[in-house]
C-alpha cells in the first residue's frame, strides 16, 4: 500500500481508539454550559477553547468521533450485508431478480442524487439518529449490490465453481464457501469509501438540522452552531476544530479505500 | 440506424420509468409522516372542524392509493379495501400533469411559483459553481499531467485528494471567516451585488474542481501516449500547442461527461451550500420553509423539481457525449 493509505490506517486507529476511550480522553463534560467562559481561546483550562454557550470545543470534538464512527459502522454494515445478498443473488441466479436489480433499482438510484433522497426520507419521517441511519442504508446498499453483482458474474463460471456444483453443492454454499471469498476484496475497498461517505452525510444531515438533535455533539450540529457572524468573529477555532475533525475523517477513508483499491488490483499500480 | 433508434428508446423509457419512480416516490413519503400533516401544521389546539376543513382544502381527507388496508369509520378490523381511482396518488399526478404541485400548506401559495421563483437562483450558482471548477481543473490537470510522476504533480495529486473530502460545509464557512470577517472583502451571505456569487460558487465547485483536476491529468496522460502526439512532435510543433491544441481537444472528452453528470450533483449539494450563504435558491426552499416548518407540500415539490432536473442534465450529458465522441457512437 502507499503512504497515503498507511496515514488513513494509522489515523483511522486513534480516531476509534479517541471514540472508544472518550469519556477518559474528554476534559470536561459536552454538554455544560458555561455562560461565564463563552468564546475563550485555547488555553491550557480549554484546549481547543470554548463555543458560544461556553462549552468545551475538544471535549465536544473527541465525542463527537462516537457518533460518527457509530453511524458510519453501522450504515456501512447494513448496507453491506444487504447490498451484498442482493447483489449475490442477482448475479448468480440471474433472470427476474436481475432484470429488477440491476435494470430498474440501480437505474433509479444512479438517476437519483443519493443526499437528496436521505433528504427527503428524513424530512418525511422526522429527525434522529435511528431514520438517519435508517436514510443512509436506503440510499447505501446499491453500491455494494453492483459490486458484488459483478463479482459473483466473473467468479461463477471459474473452474473451481464448476466443480463444487459437479459435486453437488447446494447454492447456498457455494455462493457462501467459494464465491463470496472470491469476491470480498472490491467489497472491503467499497467499505471504506463508504464508511467515508457515511461520515460525510452524516455531518451533512445533522448540518441541515436532519440528523442527530442539537445538544448531542456531532462534528455537523457543531458547526452548524459556530457558523454564524458572531462565534465565527470571536471564536473562529468552534468552527475549525470540528471542520478539521470531519474533513480528517473523511480524508482518511479515503485514502485508505483508494490505497487498498490500488493494492488489490495490481493493473492499476503504474497510474 | 436501426440499432441507434431502439437505443434512444431504451434510454427514453428508463428516462420514464425514473421519472416515475421520483414522483410515486415523493408522493407516497407523504404518508410516512408520523401523526397527520394537518395536526403537524396546525398544532394540537385546533378544532375538529378547522382539522377538516384544512384536510379537504389540500385533498388529505381522500383515501391515499388504490387501495387500503385500515379499520373503517365504525373501527371494525383492518381489511383490504379497493378505492380505485379516487385517490391522492391519482390526485398528485393529474396535478403534475397540468404544472400544478399543490399549494403550500402554510401560506397556501402555489408551490410552482415558490419554486420558479427560486429556480433562476439555484440554477445562476450550480453554473458559476461549475465554471469555477472548470477554471481550476483545466490548467492544473495539464500541469499535473504534462509533469507526470515529479514532485509538482504529487503534491497537486495530494491537492486534490484533499479537496475532494472537503464538504461544503466546512469549505463554506472557513471561507466567511477569512474573506468577509477576515479581510471583510465579500458579504458573508444573501445575493445583493455580482460580488455576492463568488463565495458560494468557489464553496460548491471546491469537491468538483478537485475531482475534474484528476480527471483532466489522467486523461492528458493517456492522450500524450497516442500517435498523433508523436506525429506533432515530429512535424515540428511545440509542446504548448501539442498540449492545448491536440491532447486537450481529445482529452477533455471524457472530462465534458463528467461534468454533465455533476452539474445534477452539484444542484443536489446546492442544498448545503444555499443554507450556509442563505442563497435564495430551491434548496434554501426546501430547508427553510418546506422542511424547517414542515411543510410537505413544498418539500414535495422541491425534492420533485430538483430530482427531475439531476434527471434530465444526466441524459442530456448521455446524449451529447455520443455525439463528442464518434467512437462511442459506433460501438
Amino acid at each position: 500500500m502507499n503512504r497515503l493509505a498507511y496515514f488513513g490506517l494509522v489515523f483511522i486507529v486513534l480516531l476509534v481508539l479517541v471514540a472508544l476511550f472518550a469519556p477518559w480522553i474528554a476534559t470536561h463534560d459536552v454538554g455544560a454550559i458555561d455562560l461565564l467562559a463563552r468564546y475563550k481561546g485555547p488555553s491550557a483550562e480549554h484546549w481547543l477553547g470554548t463555543d458560544a454557550t461556553g462549552r468545551d470545543v475538544f471535549s465536544r470534538v473527541v465525542f463527537g468521533a462516537r457518533i460518527s464512527l457509530q453511524v458510519g459502522l453501522v450504515v456501512v454494515v447494513v448496507s453491506a450485508v444487504v447490498g451484498t445478498i442482493i447483489g449475490a443473488l442477482a448475479g448468480y441466479y440471474g433472470g427476474w431478480i436481475d432484470r429488477v436489480v440491476s435494470g430498474y433499482v440501480v437505474n433509479v438510484f444512479l438517476a437519483f442524487p443519493g443526499l437528496l433522497l436521505a433528504i427527503a426520507l428524513v424530512a418525511f419521517l422526522g429527525a434522529g439518529l435511528g431514520k438517519l441511519i435508517l436514510a443512509l442504508c436506503v440510499i447505501g446498499w446499491v453500491g455494494y449490490a453492483r459490486v458484488m453483482r459483478g463479482q459473483v458474474l466473473k467468479v461463477r463460471e471459474y473452474d473451481f465453481v464448476q466443480a463444487a456444483r459437479a459435486l453437488g453443492a447446494r447454492d447456498w454454499r457455494i455462493l457462501l464457501f467459494h464465491v463470496l471469498p472470491n469476491a470480498v476484496q472490491p467489497l472491503i475497498v467499497q467499505a471504506s469509501l463508504g464508511m467515508a461517505g457515511a461520515v460525510l452525510s452524516e455531518a451533512s444531515l445533522s448540518f441541515l438540522g436532519l440528523g442527530v438533535p442539537p445538544p448531542a455533539p456531532s462534528w455537523g450540529v457543531m458547526l452548524e452552531e459556530a457558523r454564524d457572524l458572531a462565534t465565527l468573529q470571536r471564536a473562529p477555532h468552534a468552527m475549525l476544530a470540528p471542520g478539521i475533525a470531519i474533513a480528517l475523517t473523511v480524508l482518511a477513508f479515503n485514502f485508505l479505500g483508494d490505497g487498498l483499491r490500488e493494492y488489490l488490483d495490481p493493473r492499476q499500480r503504474k497510474r | 440506424m436501426k440499432r441507434k433508434l431502439f437505443d434512444i428508446a431504451r434510454r427514453l423509457l428508463i428516462l420514464l420509468l425514473v421519472v416515475w419512480t421520483v414522483v410515486s416516490l415523493v408522493t407516497i413519503l407523504i404518508e410516512l409522516v408520523p401523526g397527520d400533516p394537518a395536526t403537524a401544521i396546525l398544532g394540537d389546539q385546533a378544532t375538529p372542524e378547522a382539522l377538516a376543513q384544512f384536510r379537504q382544502k389540500h385533498g388529505l381527507d381522500r383515501p391515499s392509493f388504490f387501495f387500503s388496508y385500515t379499520a373503517d369509520e365504525e373501527g371494525g378490523p383492518r381489511r383490504f379495501r379497493w378505492n380505485g381511482a379516487d385517490n391522492r396518488y391519482v390526485d398528485y399526478w393529474r396535478g403534475i400533469l397540468h404544472g400544478d404541485m399543490g399549494n403550500s400548506f402554510r401560506t397556501d401559495r402555489p408551490v410552482r411559483e415558490l419554486i420558479l421563483s427560486r429556480y433562476g437562483a439555484t440554477l445562476q450558482l450550480a453554473v458559476a459553481a461549475l465554471l469555477v471548477a472548470v477554471a481550476i481543473a483545466v490548467p492544473l490537470g495539464v500541469v499535473a499531467g504534462t509533469n507526470r510522476g515529479n514532485l509538482l504533480d504529487n503534491a497537486l495529486s495530494v491537492v486534490a485528494l484533499v479537496g475532494i473530502s472537503l464538504p461544503s460545509f466546512v469549505v463554506g464557512p472557513l471561507l466567511i471567516y477569512v474573506f468577509a470577517v477576515w479581510l471583510g472583502w465579500l458579504d458573508p451571505s444573501g445575493r445583493f451585488g455580482w460580488s455576492s456569487i463568488i463565495l458560494p460558487a468557489v464553496t460548491l465547485g471546491a469537491a468538483l474542481s478537485a475531482l475534474l483536476t484528476r480527471m483532466v491529468r489522467s486523461s492528458v496522460i493517456e492522450e500524450m501516449s497516442e500517435d498523433y502526439v508523436r506525429t506533432a512532435r515530429a512535424k515540428g510543433l511545440n509542446e504548448r500547442t501539442v498540449v492545448y491544441k491536440h491532447v486537450l481537444k481529445n482529452g477533455l472528452i471524457p472530462v465534458v461527461t463528467v461534468l454533465g453528470l455533476q452539474l445534477g450533483v452539484l444542484l443536489a449539494g446546492a442544498i448545503i451550500t444555499e443554507k450556509i450563504f442563505n442563497w435564495p435558491g430551491v434548496g434554501l426552499l426546501l430547508v427553510e420553509e418546506g422542511i424547517n416548518k414542515r411543510d410537505y407540500r413544498v418539500v414535495q415539490g422541491c425534492v420533485l423539481v430538483i430530482s427531475v432536473t439531476y434527471i434530465l442534465a444526466n441524459t442530456l450529458t448521455d446524449l451529447l457525449y455520443r455525439r463528442l465522441d464518434p467512437r462511442i457512437r459506433v460501438s
